[in-house]
């Protein structure tokens, strides 16, 4: 990739000619005013005399722009709030595909800017163009992110669906068995997916919402999970969050900031897949849900859980020593020659020097869904993560992670699907234009 | 099956005396009403916060503010008695040790690189009005503890043994409804002792793997996959061929041998035991009360009893040093195992149980509430054992 990369948690376009003016806009909160006036005052006024803010944009006055040349709500700073989507198309017809992607941006475009969903008038005796329940609120940094599963470029029966199959990119398969998966079905997969991330959860909501009405006819939810408390940090401005295990997660994670890395491990570059060139620029989503025995957990020692982890609970410091951004050092030992960091820890197993190198985005979130029928909490971690090249990066991860991690025995992976996320909408064009062109 | 335990047996091992305390947890005890003493580990210095406390419950917070792994020791008037430590502090982190300490004169030492006596300095327990009844005899009650649940692991492999030897036997020779009768009783043997089984990481996978937990190309055996074999499902499924099904059967009595020759001699500290019935209970939390385990037999009644019994056992085996040191806690984890086995014989029927699919979601329900209200108290139960 040649296109500069944000250096900060702001989604830079990499055409500069109108970066300011879309900037500006972003930071001044003005775009937001048709659908949230009362907000467009004092926080965003004072931003705007500040002509590079050095740090990213906080509060929920922060606005991402929606037409840029990656998709925003992959690198930018993970949001409070979550509401992803999947869904199935239910049309034969391409056109009508094209139709509803087209649809789908303009209102992507408008909402995340935090204006309704649909701008034209209606009768007073037809429905509103926009639900409505998010009117008076700011766009609270509303990212909408879009994506294709395997499904759409072919049938069950290996069928092309859309005549899209030849494009098909050679790393968006369904993800393999991994041991342990109990997944269920209508919890997984889709042939579309939308990711909402925002600060206010009533955002995401509306979000969703409205692009499942504009979908109607044309596709239909066939999954959809809501998330709260990031369970990463995608920007080095932002503290490290805590997962249900009530352990730092994300200590790792690959950050915005850390171009070269991104453009390494995140985005798909131009020689990547001759067949699929439409896929440069984007990335590949895994998403995983996966179940916490809290209750199993929250019986379990300290000592046990640190150990499990590999680093303490604290601070979030491997047991190697060190404070939370310590590298570990997994030649460390102590009493009798044993490892600091256990041989089947989490932290071990998930760390890029075990893994060839390998590293991957992640923004995952947690989340409960109330109670199971046993009175357990049916909670736990919705893992999303960016990454190239699922097969080198996610997949071998995984199934040694599977296989080997002791915290296998305290979660259960419950849904699972992969998409492919494609490049940023060109001002005027539309998600996936691409592919269909 | 569970990994859990491999991490554990390790620390097991390295546990040392049996009256060792090394537990991260900070005690909620306020007999020693002082807080936490703090003790900071340097390369060359080991500085506390105080030269004395009163007697009762006392918490090290232990911070390595040196580049080595450290470690800190609490010992006696001689010396030489280790009171209580606290291992592998690596730069930069914190732990808790936690000890009952009566009046008396100490040594603290703090161990920079874990090498040589130690940066020592005296340490004084005042008296105070802190119950602390005397703790001599611990070790023995902890040695009893140890050859009683040793004896147990003997008795149920060798019973293993010998209800697998007649199981497979049955199941090459194609007599399924007798080996059918057999399964659920032959592993009721290896339940009972699953924490001990488990830390062998090899055989767990070999022996008791689900399906669910296959991996793509992963060669399956073991006591599940005899089970699918005997209850096939009803489509899509085509049964072993008497040469596959001596393969398995043979390699589960193999690798029952090689569990049978290994827990000939094994050790079984007081916290191991005690983390044992904790995780026996987990087992049955995630895997029995939820049908997970017999998926295709549905004899997961017979499994959830035995884990009872093997945490019973295991805490009956500790029982008169929890007894001492945390009456209350005794009596509740007692009173649970009591109500839980109640309601499992409501679910029993001839010589065995009803089968899962049997079973109401209210009964399930109950069933569980069960498990949770005895599986709460018994989390605390290594904490009282080693402090």
């Amino acid at each position: 990739m040649s296109e500069e990369q944000p250096t900060d948690g702001e989604q830079v376009s990499a055409d500069r000619g109108r970066l300011s003016r879309r900037r500006m806009l972003g930071l001044t909160g003005t775009g937001a005013a048709v659908g949230a006036a009362t907000f467009a005052g004092g926080l965003g006024i004072g931003r705007a005399t500040a002509a590079e803010p050095a740090a990213p944009p906080t509060g929920t006055s922060r606005t991402y722009p929606f037409y840029d040349a990656h998709q925003a709500g992959i690198v930018t700073p993970a949001q409070d709030r979550l509401h992803f989507a999947a869904f199935d198309v239910t049309t034969t017809s391409r056109e009508e595909l094209v139709t509803l992607l087209q649809a789908w941006s303009l209102a992507a475009a408008e909402m995340t800017q935090g204006r309704p969903a649909q701008a034209e008038e209606t009768s007073y005796d037809s429905p509103a163009a926009d639900t409505g329940e998010a009117d008076g609120l700011p766009a609270s940094g509303l990212t909408l992110t879009f994506g294709f599963g395997p499904s759409l470029f072919r049938d069950a029966q290996g069928k092309d669906r859309f005549g899209i199959a030849d494009r098909q990119p050679k790393e968006l398969k369904r993800l393999p068995h991994f041991p342990s998966d109990n997944l269920n079905p209508v919890r997984s997969d889709g042939d579309l997916c939308v990711q909402a991330c925002a600060d206010d959860p009533q955002v995401a909501v509306h979000a969703i919402r409205n692009l499942s009405r504009i979908a109607f006819g044309t596709a239909e939810i066939r999954w959809s999970q809501l998330g709260f408390g990031r369970t990463s940090s995608t920007s080095k401005a932002q503290t490290t969050p805590r997962n249900l295990f009530g352990f730092k997660d994300g200590t790792a994670n690959l950050k915005a900031e850390d171009t070269k890395d991104v453009d390494t491990h995140v985005w798909v570059g131009g020689q990547d897949d001759p067949a699929a060139a439409w896929m440069t620029g984007g990335s590949f989503l895994v998403t995983r849900r996966i179940n916490m025995h809290i209750e199993t957990w929250d019986r379990t020692s300290l000592r046990e859980q640190e150990n499990i982890i590999g680093r303490d609970r604290p601070h979030g410091a491997p047991l190697s020593g060190g404070t939370e951004f310590s590298e570990p050092n997994f030649t460390a030992t102590g009493r009798a020659k044993e490892p600091l960091i256990a041989m089947d820890s989490h932290v071990r197993l998930a760390h890029p020097t075990t893994n060839k190198g390998a590293a991957m985005l992640r923004r995952g979130y947690n989340f409960t869904d109330g109670n199971d029928a046993l009175g357990r909490l049916d909670a736990g971690l919705f893992f999303l993560a960016y990454v190239r090249r699922p097969s080198t990066q996610y997949i071998p991860m995984q199934m040694r992670m599977s296989r080997e991690d002791t915290m296998m025995e305290y979660v259960q992976h419950t849904g699972s699907a992969l998409f492919a996320v494609p490049p940023g909408a060109k001002q005027g064009g539309y998600i996936g234009q691409n592919l269909f062109t | 099956m569970s990994r859990r335990t491999l991490s554990l047996a390790v620390a097991a091992l390295v546990a040392v005396g049996l009256s060792g305390c090394t537990s991260n947890e900070p005690t909620k005890d306020s007999s020693s009403g002082s807080g936490k003493l703090a003790v900071s580990s340097t390369t060359d210095k080991c500085e506390l916060s105080t030269k004395e406390a009163p007697a009762g419950n006392l918490v090290f917070n232990v911070t390595n503010k040196g580049t080595k792994v450290t470690e800190f020791y609490l010992l006696g008037e001689d010396g030489l008695r280790i009171v209580g430590e606290v291992e592998n502090i690596a730069p930069g982190l914190s732990r808790d040790l936690v000890v009952r300490a009566p009046a008396g004169k100490y040594f603290t030492a703090c161990k920079p690189g874990m090498v040589g006596k130690g940066i020592r300095s005296d340490f004084t327990v005042t008296k105070s009005d802190a119950n602390l009844e005397p703790t001599g005899d611990d070790k023995v009650l902890a040695d009893n503890a140890s050859t009683q649940y040793g004896s147990y692991v003997k008795d149920q492999t060798e019973q293993l043994l010998t209800q697998t030897t007649t199981f497979v036997g049955l199941y090459k020779s194609g007599k399924d409804d007798e080996a059918r009768k057999l399964y659920a009783d032959a592993r009721m043997h290896w339940e009972r002792v699953e924490p001990v089984a488990e830390s062998f990481g090899d055989l767990d996978p070999k022996m008791d793997l689900r399906e669910a937990d296959l991996e793509p190309g992963q060669k399956w055996t073991g006591w599940h996959r005899i089970e699918k074999d005997l209850w096939p499902p009803k489509s899509g499924y085509t049964k072993l061929t008497p040469t596959e099904r001596t393969t398995i059967a043979d390699q589960l009595l193999k690798d029952t041998k090689t569990l049978y020759t290994r827990t000939r001699t094994a050790k079984y500290p007081t916290d191991k035991i005690s983390n044992g019935s904790k995780e026996l209970m987990d087992e049955v939390a995630t895997g029995k009360v939820t049908g997970e385990e017999e998926k295709w037999s549905h004899t997961d009644l017979w499994d959830f009893q035995a884990n009872v019994d093997g945490a019973r056992i295991g805490f009956e085996g500790v029982r008169p040093i929890v007894k001492k040191k945390n009456a209350a806690l005794d009596s509740s984890i007692a009173t649970k195992f009591t109500a839980l086995q109640k309601l499992l014989d409501k679910h029993k029927k001839g010589t065995g149980f009803k089968l899962y699919n049997e079973l109401t979601p209210a009964e399930i329900k109950e069933l569980s509430t069960g498990v949770n209200a005895l599986s709460e108290p018994l989390s605390k139960l290594t904490a009282a054992v080693t402090l």
